[in-house]
């Protein structure tokens, strides 16, 4: 049963669910559940659970709740509509808004003028929050179901010692190949770089998942502080341009459901997604290590239904509110009793949840420092508008096409004027010799 | 007297007080973020950029700009004058179309043209059903141009349409009285008379078309950028309000100046009102 994770090609392993056996989940379970025990004993000392009558004061009021697009059970299809479940049990408004990316929340909430309570950030982004002092701490009392958070998921460096996050969903990051094309399992990033797919491969069009695939071939750390590190993968991303198709967000499901694109980066949950439309797509771990991604919900700073807010948050882990988003969103959850629920619909699935075998080397990412980040994004910019000379031909060295296309640009520049000045000319004199016709 | 001008101003208020919260007002707001730092002291280093880093990326987009509209002016100018010279039913039912697309979200029209021009798509079907080799025409510059002229076609076609029914056509019988043929009718009655029409369609295909962003990143796949990512970017990924808000007031500069020269054309003419 247990065959090599970069075998499972759709046509023999995919039309039949594998399950793989023998994880040592039920003593692990035991072991967590008892620490976590402990834990929260320990922060329920600090702080006692709302009384019922807090609770019921709620009633009425509303929590303003900031989410990635898709990212809950809405209700669509038959499946549980959390908010409004929540709504019915607390008598607490959900007013509800979604976001693309953590950059675009980021900047929202910067911005002002607006305030949420509860807002799901991102590992990095909920470290760069809480270094500027974005975050509310939470009060783990109102947060019983945090005993059911996978321990793998606690702790993390983002926020080391768990005061200001609760585990939403968590995922990797893998390589997505078309079978019909790419007829050799992969295990490697280096075929997105592979010149026999030539405009057939999509990118990340953000630079940090971009940065961390060139990172991984390269062995650098994806949270680098070395400048020349993150130059050297910047350097790797312009090489792929001569091979790439384009940069990708969600468009990507569409390229390769369409078989427009064979070779793409994205998440794990979204492939299944892909799978159910297009059945010759697989997905591999490559072997040089994936980046891990938590999204955890916290409450901002300011918020002015904080005790509201962590019942939204405890609700959420709510074994079957966790199941049903879990079923519904298709990305990993961190909840130990939906990942040992044998009746969940990715129970033990091998892309979600790989045994310990099959899972790949996995890097977090943390927030970068501001001067690091400066240099990502402007290091993106060149490589966004890097000119790897598309004809393939005579682009052979970094140089070169640079110097062609600057070229180019200046002879398009030197036209563009000259057409406009000679179109303006022409209208003038036109125009002033109309007049003179008139006035006789 | 007196109460009738007060009313007017009591009609106008609202529109004034729209204005000044939400043009004016960012504008302001532009300002300031342009001509400060990340620290709020004064700065020119974010202005300068525009002329330093992203100069190259400008250029394109005003070359890009340039050939969308040309294309527009030639396409739509003989459509209108086709148009303003056909029978009543004919011009309602063509100027519905012209707008028809307009019903639908510019953004999704886009995302549309995307999969219709991709290698696999509509086009590219058809062309390999009947034989002939597939044309790779996704995620060039040439995609984005076409985007950009089928999205803003609807904003050249109906200012030089509805400035061309304003034409007298007895005009135009004088001119073949006078002896001219049709085309020398058109170089000399029409031609004049419309150009408040290309001037204000010239205007409002250029400026959207200069400053676009999200077209270039579908159609263009992403891997050149227009100068309306770059300021896309500084809002949405860069955090980098300064910067993006010195571009946009640059580019609006730039834009502004060139509609000055564009407008001191058309006043020449003094018959003939803009359509903005």
């Amino acid at each position: 049963m247990k065959q090599s994770f970069a075998g499972t090609a759709p046509d023999n392993a995919r039309s039949e669910p594998v399950y793989v056996s023998g994880r040592p989940s039920v003593t692990r379970f035991l072991l967590s559940a008892g620490v976590l025990l402990l834990l929260t004993a320990v922060c329920s000392c600090s702080a006692a659970a709302a009384t019922d009558e807090e609770i019921e004061a709620l009633r009425g009021t509303t929590l303003y709740v900031y989410n990635w697009g898709e990212y809950i059970s809405d209700g669509s299809d038959g499946t549980m509509d959390v908010n409004a479940e929540f709504e019915k049990k607390y008598g607490i408004k959900v007013v509800y808004d979604t976001f693309d990316n953590n950059e675009v929340m980021y900047a929202k909430l910067k911005g002002g003028g607006i305030s949420y309570d509860v807002v799901f950030p991102s590992d990095y982004m909920i470290g760069r929050m809480i270094n500027e002092d974005l975050l509310e701490e939470l009060d783990f009392g109102n947060i019983p179901n945090y005993k059911y958070i996978d321990e793998r998921y606690r702790g993390l460096a983002y926020d080391p010692e768990n005061r200001y996050s609760v585990p939403y969903n968590v995922g990797m990051v893998g390589l997505i190949y078309n079978t019909k094309a790419v007829t050799e399992p992969p295990t490697s990033w280096k075929l997105m770089w592979n010149s026999d797919y030539a405009g057939k491969i999509v990118m990340f069009n953000n630079p940090r998942d971009a940065f961390a695939i060139a990172q991984s071939i390269l062995d650098i750390d994806f949270n680098t502080l070395e400048e020349e590190e993150w130059r050297a993968a910047a350097d790797l991303l312009c090489h792929q341009k001569q091979v790439l198709q384009s940069y990708v967000n969600d468009e990507i499901f569409d390229k390769m459901e369409s078989g427009e694109a064979v070779i793409g980066a994205y998440y794990a949950g979204d492939y299944l997604l892909m799978y159910e439309n297009n059945e010759d797509l697989a997905f591999v771990y490559p072997d040089e290590g994936v980046n891990v991604f938590v999204d955890a919900a916290c409450v901002l700073k300011g918020t002015r239904n904080k005790l509201a807010a962590e019942l939204y948050i405890n609700f959420l882990q709510e074994p079957d509110v966790a199941l049903a988003n879990a079923e519904y969103i298709c990305y990993a959850s961190p909840n130990v009793l939906v990942i040992n629920d044998e009746d969940y619909e990715y129970y033990q699935n091998e892309i979600l949840y790989p045994d310990e075998e099959h899972t790949p080397k996995t890097e977090i990412f943390l927030r970068l420092p501001d001067n690091i980040n400066t240099l990502m994004n402007s290091l993106w910019e060149d490589v966004k508008n890097y000119d790897a000379g598309l004809g393939g031909a005579d682009a052979e060295d970094g140089g070169a096409p640079q110097a062609k296309s600057k070229d180019v640009i200046k002879s398009y520049a030197g036209l563009a004027s000259v057409a406009l000045i000679g179109t303006a000319a022409g209208v003038g004199a036109y125009v002033r010799r109309r007049k003179r016709e008139r006035s006789w | 007297m007196k109460n009738r001008v007060f009313s007017a101003k009591a009609a106008s208020a609202p529109y004034v007080v729209w204005s000044v919260l939400f043009v004016i007002a960012p504008l302001v707001f532009v300002a300031y973020y342009a001509f400060t730092g990340s620290d709020g002291g004064f700065t020119l280093v974010n202005i300068s950029k525009f002329f330093s880093a992203y100069f190259d990326t400008f250029i394109r987009s005003l070359w890009y700009g340039v050939l969308s509209t040309i294309i527009c002016l030639i396409i739509a100018y003989p459509f209108a004058y086709w148009l303003a010279h056909s029978g009543a039913s004919v011009q309602r039912t063509c100027v519905m179309l012209v707008m028809l697309p307009m019903w639908m979200n510019f953004l999704i029209r886009t995302y549309a043209w995307m999969n219709i021009l991709q290698d696999t798509g509509i086009i590219n079907a058809a062309l390999s059903k009947l034989g002939f080799d597939t044309v790779h025409m996704i995620n060039t510059g040439g995609a984005v141009i076409f985007g950009m002229v089928y999205n803003f076609l609807p904003y050249m076609i109906l200012p030089l349409y509805s400035i061309m029914t304003k034409i007298d056509p007895s005009m135009l019988d004088a001119a073949s009285d006078l002896g001219c043929s049709k085309l020398q009718s058109i170089i000399k009655v029409v031609l004049p008379q419309s150009v408040p029409g290309i001037v204000s369609g010239i205007t409002m295909v250029f400026v959207p078309s200069v400053s676009t962003f999200y077209i270039s990143q579908k159609l263009g796949g992403g891997s050149f950028d227009l100068i309306g990512d770059v300021i896309e970017r500084q809002f949405t990924l860069s955090y980098n309000y300064n910067l993006g808000a010195a571009l946009s007031l640059v580019l609006m500069v730039l834009i502004l100046v060139s509609m000055f020269f564009m407008r001191r054309f058309s006043d020449a003419d003094s018959d003939g009102e803009v359509l903005m």
